[in-house]
């Protein structure tokens, strides 16, 4: 408790959030179909919180996904819980993720190579 | 204090209110809440703390409004509605401009008719310009709410310009004369005449998109936008008939020549309604929305008993005895109420639905439709062998081969959709990419068939 009000929270830019968002949500589609809140809480354990999305804005995303037919969906009841929309990758999500991946990976690749010999690379993680 | 039920169910009658979020959405977004509530309420947190909390977390309602309406501005146009801040305001500027450009059209037409001599002689040029008296007015109209640059609007006002002049300067063989005058006009003018208004209407995309073509999905808007036209603008005509029939048996017997008034105002007001109607399926988004899917609803099975019956009829009979211009013409209405169903009710359906009755009683509309086109074609292949090519006959094949092309690629993802192996994007995307085409089709017509005819 007292080591998280320690740390400071890193702020990722909104529009880095909102690039980021697609991948992320098709990549955890692929670990297995999901609902809404499970995939929140996936993204925030995959970036231990600094990651932090407006939970609303999760849905109009899965939406625009569906649209795009990159997921399918449909509402189901577990044995045991509440009755929840759960949301599957298609083929084509997959080809979609697989193009956010190539990109993405430019673009690291890219950045790691510039910064590597930089050194504000320790100021900005020193801290932490 | 309120119970969490309570403020559950005002949160979500909050979110209701909102045009852009339907009631599926909210249900996902609510399931979301309380998902959040039960886990905050495990690490001890009150029922009231916990609804706060998660409140908070699901950000401002307008924020998430303002998303959704932008994922749906294709489905639904609520970017129109979505903006609530400037809703009043907007609604009674759009009317005074709706009106002034319905007056102004309105006064054209009766201005040409005058010019032209109406109603003693109707002019042929008075009806191949009758898309240039209208829809100018139409382009303008959107120029005006869309808020359009100076340079957008001079793009906009290209292809009325090139049209006005080129229609007007092409010598038509003119086979009337002075004792002669009803005689058989020229074919190529009468086929301008017919096509130029679906150019320039397609021409009113560029304004109404507010000078942006290059989103596909606001290019599906200008689709819808021009099935739900048409919707109003028949309603529309029905009223104004009713209006001037009852006005002529009223005023006839007391000796008022109505006949000679109604011929002035129907032109003028054909013309203005067009301009009405179009503001009219702004403002009145949430009317058409509703009334769309009741119409379909109604509509596609008895089409789809009506195209059955029809196609075992000419499967029977053969069609090339009954087959002739006229029947053809009724055949191509045909074929276009039936895209503008399916189009319709595909649009109106929740993605994630299992397919109904209802679809597979549309897709078997659709089958038939194919069937008859199909035979439409055979007897116009063996029409054009018999007899060679006349603009009418070229006009008319190219018109039929591609609404089948169109319907058999509906057909095609229809099918896909239902089953669940597409999704309505695919569909949307097929009707985007033929707006091109039918625009460069009746494009052709006007301004190739002609010359190629040699105005015959």
């Amino acid at each position: 408790m007292i080591d998280q009000g320690m740390v400071r929270t890193v702020q990722i830019d909104k529009d880095l959030v909102a690039a980021s968002a697609t991948p992320l949500v098709l990549a955890i589609l692929v670990e297995g179909e999901n609902y809404g809140y499970a995939i929140l809480k996936r993204v925030r354990e995959l970036s231990n919180g600094k990651l932090d999305w407006t939970d609303g804005m999760l849905y109009p995303l899965l939406h625009r996904l569906l649209r795009l037919g990159y997921v399918t969906t449909e509402w189901r009841t577990p044995p045991e819980g509440r009755r929840r929309k759960y949301y599957a990758i298609t083929d084509s999500g997959r080809a979609a993720l697989k193009e956010h991946h190539r990109q993405w990976v430019t673009v690291t690749d890219a950045l790691s190579e510039v910064w590597r010999d930089s050194d504000f690379s320790d100021f900005a993680l020193g801290n932490a | 204090m309120r119970s969490l039920e309570a403020q559950i169910a005002e949160w979500r009658s909050f979110l209701t209110q909102n045009p852009a979020v339907d009631g599926h959405e909210v249900d996902e977004l609510e399931n979301h809440l309380r998902s959040q509530i039960t886990d905050l309420a495990t690490t001890g947190l009150s029922d009231d703390e916990a609804f706060l909390v998660a409140v908070k977390r699901m950000g401002s309602l307008d924020d998430l409004a303002d998303a959704y309406a932008q994922e749906y501005s294709g489905r639904l146009w609520k970017q129109i509605v979505g903006s609530t801040r400037d809703r009043t305001t907007d609604a009674t500027d759009g009317r005074l401009i709706a009106v002034t450009f319905a007056v102004a059209s309105a006064i054209a037409v009766a201005l040409t008719l005058l010019v032209g001599g109406y109603p003693d002689y109707e002019a042929s040029w008075l009806v191949r310009n009758a898309g240039l008296l209208v829809l100018p007015f139409l382009s303008g109209y959107f120029a005006v709410r869309q808020q359009l640059s100076a340079q957008q609007m001079l793009v906009s006002a290209i292809p009325f310009v090139v049209a006005a002049v080129l229609i007007n300067l092409y010598p038509y063989a003119d086979n009337t004369s002075e004792d002669f005058p009803y005689g058989e006009g020229s074919a190529t003018e009468l086929l301008v005449a017919l096509h130029l208004p679906v150019v320039l209407w397609i021409a009113c995309a560029y304004p109404y998109l507010g000078g942006d073509l290059k989103s596909r999905e606001r290019l599906m808007d200008f689709v819808r936008f021009t099935g739900e036209w048409f919707i109003y603008y028949v309603l529309l005509a029905l009223g104004g008939g009713v209006l001037l029939g009852l006005t002529a048996a009223i005023l006839e017997p007391a000796g008022v020549d109505v006949e000679s008034i109604i011929e002035w105002v129907l032109p003028a007001a054909a013309a203005g309604g067009v301009i009405v109607a179009a503001w009219l399926v702004e403002s009145k988004q949430a009317v058409i929305e509703n009334m769309a899917p009741v119409l379909t609803m109604v509509f596609t099975p008895l089409f789809a008993v009506m195209l059955i019956v029809s196609a075992i009829v000419y499967a029977v009979t053969g069609i090339g005895a009954a087959f002739d211009r006229e029947l053809l013409g009724v055949f191509d209405a045909l074929l276009i109420v039936v895209l503008g169903l399916v189009l319709y009710s595909i649009s109106a359906r929740e993605p994630s639905a299992p397919p109904t009755l209802m679809d597979r009683v549309q897709m078997a509309a659709v089958a038939a439709a194919l069937i008859l086109d199909a035979m439409v074609l055979g007897a116009m292949i063996v029409r054009i062998g018999d007899l060679g090519f006349t603009p009418n006959r070229l006009a008319a094949l190219g018109l039929n081969i591609m609404l089948f092309v169109n319907l058999s690629g509906t057909a095609w993802y229809s099918v896909r959709l239902l089953t669940g192996r597409d999704t309505f994007h695919r569909l949307e995307g097929w009707q985007i990419s033929y707006l091109p085409v039918f625009a460069a089709w009746a494009a052709a017509v006007v301004i190739i068939l002609p010359p190629l005819f040699s105005f015959e």
